[in-house]
């Protein structure tokens, strides 16, 4: 990506920024990003932003997950060293199967969650030594950004901003990266 | 105000006609005489043809020993001649067929009265969590509500008419002459004895009526206060918070009364906890249901997606509740395969094996992956199908709580069990429906009806 300029508009309330989230994109501007200290409801809406697949990723992981307990169980209880526990041999794993739901359940509920916080992270582009694309450090706090690309209209979005309630307005070249 | 329309009128009286009808049918042709269950027997044997004959009978005298064993009637003595045996098996049989009406009229009874108390429960925690997205819903669930008082005498009538009135057809610890060849239940005679039943039940019934009445009362009195006036609102909030307690410890007793006692000899320490899961996501499915019935009518134009994005997910997260206390009893008892605890699955998997594996793909198998998706939640086509589905498979569950322990194998969906589902249909749609036109359907003076009106996804 080419150097370009943007300017960052930060609010100081939630509503505020919804509102001037969709008066900004009423107005036909294109926003590159909004940084907030916590998941404002709806805004991902509001910005047109495609609806989220993480939901079949987690199914996906999910699946994975039965699939590595009923293996994993049959190998260890069935295969590899059948006992007999209470009375009932593990000679298939079908008739033993109501002690290996737990682990089946489990192992579920194990790849679900930790792939899909995984995912979320190298999808948000988060991993470890990276350096924070955060902008400003007030945004961890108690501050709101609004990131818009300007292409030559400054005057323009200038007074469009400060009539949806911005704070505060800075004009920034961003590095290609 | 909502008029209850005259059709839907004459379709819940047209279901307690013909609900009756079949209901008087099937208590008619229950009683058979003794030479009539003998050539049934005899029927049924050689239906098997030949060689199988032999064991097929083989099997049921097996079977019936068991069953005998768990009703608590003692196996006698073991030299006893083969004629006593055949005797016995055949007035054993003869006592299922006459159990059949009774039981058919308890589980459907049971049935409705655990929506409207499941409802019950889910409107207090409403209340006693402030909940800020169903307050458009609240007339609703108080409609439902209504059914609790009349639904809970009936239920408690029959079982105390079928300890009076009948040949102790459902529950055979009231049975005295049994009790006195039972060492079992003589140690439970303490808990388990008529007066007692009564008694108790009288107390449930009163507490939940009461904070029906009150919780109500103070809704609609809410409704015509001042804006700044929540003292109705918060009365609401104490008594919801009061009744939640109550509940709790009274449906535990209640389910083991009710159900659980249908099996004296058997018990399981989370079966109130079992029987709260099944009636909870009836209830939330009712009022999914209804919701969608009104909102069709164009009567609720204050319910959006997102109300029933809600009920959609609750019943959806209920549905697995269930299924997880399902399978933990479940699991526990097969596990340790102590006689006396895993006789209560062997009979089910021997007799009910559709009713009780079809009950858990139904309840489970099913809503988890309809429900799953969460655009779907959304589609009301699709939230009845799951709904209809899961309170058919909510029958059965109950159906499967009471009838192993008093028909045995003699049981099959048929003309009592389907028209005493239509009677009590008919009967729930009647009260709930009446008790719909009564009030308004939003609850206006909610202090969080605008957050719920306004309330998205």
């Amino acid at each position: 990506m080419e150097a370009s300029k943007v300017i960052h508009a930060i609010y100081t309330d939630d509503d505020v920024l919804m509102s001037a989230v969709k008066r900004v994109k009423a107005e036909k501007h294109h926003i590159e990003e909004v940084y907030t200290p916590f998941p404002v409801h709806g805004l991902d809406k509001a910005m047109g932003l495609e609806p989220t697949r993480i939901a079949i990723a987690s199914f996906i992981y999910g699946c994975i997950g039965l699939t590595v307990a009923i293996t994993m169980m049959n190998f260890i209880m069935i295969e590899d060293w059948p006992q007999n526990i209470g009375g009932k041999p593990s000679f298939s794993y079908i008739e033993n199967m109501p002690a290996f739901v737990p682990i089946m359940f489990e192992l579920t509920v194990f790849f679900a969650a930790h792939l899909m916080v995984i995912t979320f992270y190298l999808r948000s582009r988060m991993w470890p030594f990276k350096k924070a694309e955060n902008p400003d450090p007030r945004t961890t706090d108690d501050h709101f950004l609004m990131e818009i690309a300007v292409h030559g209209n400054e005057k323009e979005l200038e007074s469009l901003l400060k009539e949806t309630g911005a704070v505060e307005l800075n004009f920034v070249d961003k590095e290609a990266h | 105000m909502y008029t209850f329309s005259n059709k839907l009128k004459t379709v819940s009286i047209a279901l307690m006609i013909i609900g009756a009808l079949g209901v008087v049918y099937g208590f008619m042709t229950s009683h058979k005489s003794f030479e009539e269950v003998e050539t049934i027997l005899a029927e049924e044997a050689s239906h098997h043809g030949g060689g199988h004959g032999e064991e097929a009978a083989h099997g049921t005298s097996h079977d019936t020993h068991a069953a005998e064993a768990a009703h608590g009637e003692g196996h006698g003595d073991s030299a006893e001649s083969h004629v006593d045996e055949h005797t016995k098996h055949v007035e054993h049989v003869r006592h299922q067929i006459a159990n059949r009406p009774w039981s058919a009229v308890y589980v459907a009874a049971f049935f409705f009265f655990m929506i409207a108390l499941g409802v019950l429960a889910f409107y207090a925690i409403q209340f006693a969590a402030q909940a800020g997205w169903s307050p458009v819903l609240f007339r609703i669930m108080e409609a439902i509500t209504a059914y609790v008082l009349p639904g809970a005498l009936i239920v408690l009538g029959i079982a105390v008419a079928s300890g009076t009135i009948g040949h102790y057809n459902i529950f055979v610890w009231m049975d005295p002459e049994v009790v006195e060849h039972d060492k079992l239940i003589q140690g439970k005679s303490g808990w388990l004895n008529l007066g007692g039943f009564i008694i108790r039940g009288l107390i449930f019934i009163a507490g939940w009526s009461l904070y029906r009445h009150f919780a109500r009362k103070f809704s609609l009195a809410q409704d015509n206060a001042d804006v700044n006036d929540n003292r109705n609102f918060k009365k609401s909030f104490r008594i919801a918070a009061g009744f939640l307690v109550f509940y709790i410890y009274t449906e535990s007793m209640m389910s083991w009364d009710w159900i659980m006692s249908v099996d004296p000899h058997w018990f399981s320490t989370l079966f109130g906890w079992y029987v709260f899961a099944s009636m909870f996501v009836s209830g939330i499915t009712v009022i999914a249901l209804i919701t969608m019935y009104l909102k069709s009518k164009d009567l609720l134009p204050f319910v959006n997606d997102s109300h029933l994005h809600d009920l959609a997910k609750f019943m959806f997260a209920i549905s697995i509740f269930w299924t997880y206390l399902w399978f933990s009893q479940f699991m526990l008892i097969w596990y340790s395969n102590i006689p006396e605890e895993v006789t209560y699955f062997v009979t089910r998997f021997a007799d009910y094996k559709l009713p009780f594996l079809g009950m858990v793909v139904m309840n489970f198998v099913f809503p988890l992956l309809v429900l799953m998706n969460s655009d779907y939640k959304r589609i009301p086509w699709f939230v009845v199908m799951a709904g209809i589905v899961i309170l058919c498979g909510h029958y059965i569950d109950v159906f499967n709580m009471i009838m192993p322990a008093t028909v045995g194998d003699r049981w099959f969906i048929g003309i009592p069990e389907l028209s005493a589902i239509m009677f009590f249909a008919g009967l729930f749609i009647f009260i709930v429906f009446t008790a719909l036109t009564k009030a308004p359907l939003l609850a206006k003076g909610n202090p969080f009806i605008k957050e719920s009106e306004h309330f998205h996804y």
